[in-house]
């Protein structure tokens, strides 16, 4: 967010890892007088109807990301969750147990710093680090921005890790083919109820660190029950990132998943 | 805080708009908002001034019109005014199934010379 006045007229800053560059972005340093007057299309004035969405910039560049993906046969998933559900925990397992079964790559969101790209980079796999700033959430521009320094081969898994945060992630679509949630037991059953956005907003939930339930009063039962009023249409995995613990369906079904625009066979 | 982003949208999006017309300034922005579009409208105005600061947009008015949420209870099947993502059948307490009140639309803006 910009220092001055707190607006959101910041670009993203992209690094591509192992290339050691960083686009910085724009701040902006404005007059900051700002009167509301609540006119009327008065003397001269005009109305114009427009009729569009407020995101169609946002729409329409999801959708040339979603063309380009199917074009090249990439799966995207874009996974959210809040802070500390052990999103990048999860994609650093993932690629252990995938890497050399099929082409991953990995772009990184986070409002500051490169620690979760420098983790994803030292498994080898293409990954590109994208700082929001203040931003809140991932957008389809950024992640354009991203799949410019990206080489992708066909067949890719691209993992695109959104800021840990349950609300405005919902709202931006980037172009995946799904939204994948990962809830952990340490925060509780009822995160669907209280952020039931995010877990319509998604089609496949990750309830991670199950190796943590000996030690919790989560109740994991009750979890999926909220998950199933919640979002009846959901596909549920269980699994520890830390201990492997149920991971083999979720690998199974991420090295399965049909990529959009691949010719069934 | 997706308010920002949202209010950056609106404004960007009139000033494309205003700009085609070889209009000078924008005077009134009318948007409108769903119930379960997951936008707050108190938010949104106050992000929106200052969004809209040194734009042609600036000084101008935000009318944000409310439009209701509609739901389908899924077990019987009956239509219910929804206000909030997550809520329950008043007849037979079913999940709720959101079928509109998602929209964020820009409707009209109001422009001088």
């Amino acid at each position: 967010m910009c220092d001055n006045c707190g607006c959101g007229h910041q670009e993203a800053n992209i690094t591509v890892m192992g290339s050691g560059v960083a686009k910085t972005g724009q701040d902006h340093a404005g007059d900051h007088a700002a009167d509301h007057a609540g006119d009327q299309a008065g003397e001269g004035g005009r109305r114009l109807a427009v009729e569009q969405e407020v995101l169609a910039k946002n729409i329409a560049q999801a959708e040339h990301n979603r063309e380009h993906f199917a074009r090249h046969r990439i799966l995207a998933l874009n996974l959210v969750s809040s802070p500390g559900a052990g999103k990048t925990t999860l994609l650093e397992r993932t690629i252990l147990e995938l890497n050399g079964r099929l082409p991953l790559a990995v772009i990184e969101g986070d409002q500051q710093t490169l620690l979760d790209a420098q983790r994803i980079e030292r498994t080898g796999v293409p990954v590109v680090q994208v700082n929001t700033g203040a931003g809140c959430h991932l957008d389809a521009e950024m992640i354009h921005r991203a799949l410019h320094r990206l080489e992708l081969s066909a067949g890719s898994r691209l993992l695109i890790e959104n800021v840990g945060n349950l609300v405005c992630p919902a709202m931006f679509d980037l172009g995946e083919a799904a939204k994948v949630v990962i809830i952990s037991p340490t925060e509780g059953e009822d995160k669907p109820l209280k952020y039931p956005a995010m877990f319509t907003a998604a089609s496949i939930c990750v309830i991670n660190k199950i190796d943590l339930l000996p030690y919790l009063d989560f109740d994991l039962a009750l979890c999926r029950q909220y998950l199933q009023q919640v979002n009846p249409d959901l596909q549920i995995f269980t699994l520890s990132a830390k201990s492997g613990e149920g991971l083999a369906d979720w690998l199974e079904w991420l090295a399965t998943a049909q990529p959009p625009g691949a010719a069934a066979v | 805080m997706h308010e920002m982003s949202i209010a950056i949208s609106i404004v960007e999006l009139a000033c494309q708009q205003a700009g085609t017309a070889g209009a000078g300034r924008i005077t009134r922005v009318e948007v409108e908002v769903g119930a379960l579009a997951g936008v707050l409208a108190d938010s949104l105005r106050f992000c929106y001034e200052a969004a809209s600061r040194d734009t042609m947009a600036a000084d101008s008015e935000l009318v944000i019109i409310e439009l209701p949420g509609d739901g389908e209870c899924a077990s019987c099947h009956g239509r219910r005014d929804m206000t909030e993502a997550l809520a329950l059948c008043p007849d037979c307490g079913g999940i709720m199934r959101p079928r509109g009140g998602r929209e964020l639309r820009l409707r009209a803006i109001e422009v001088d010379d």
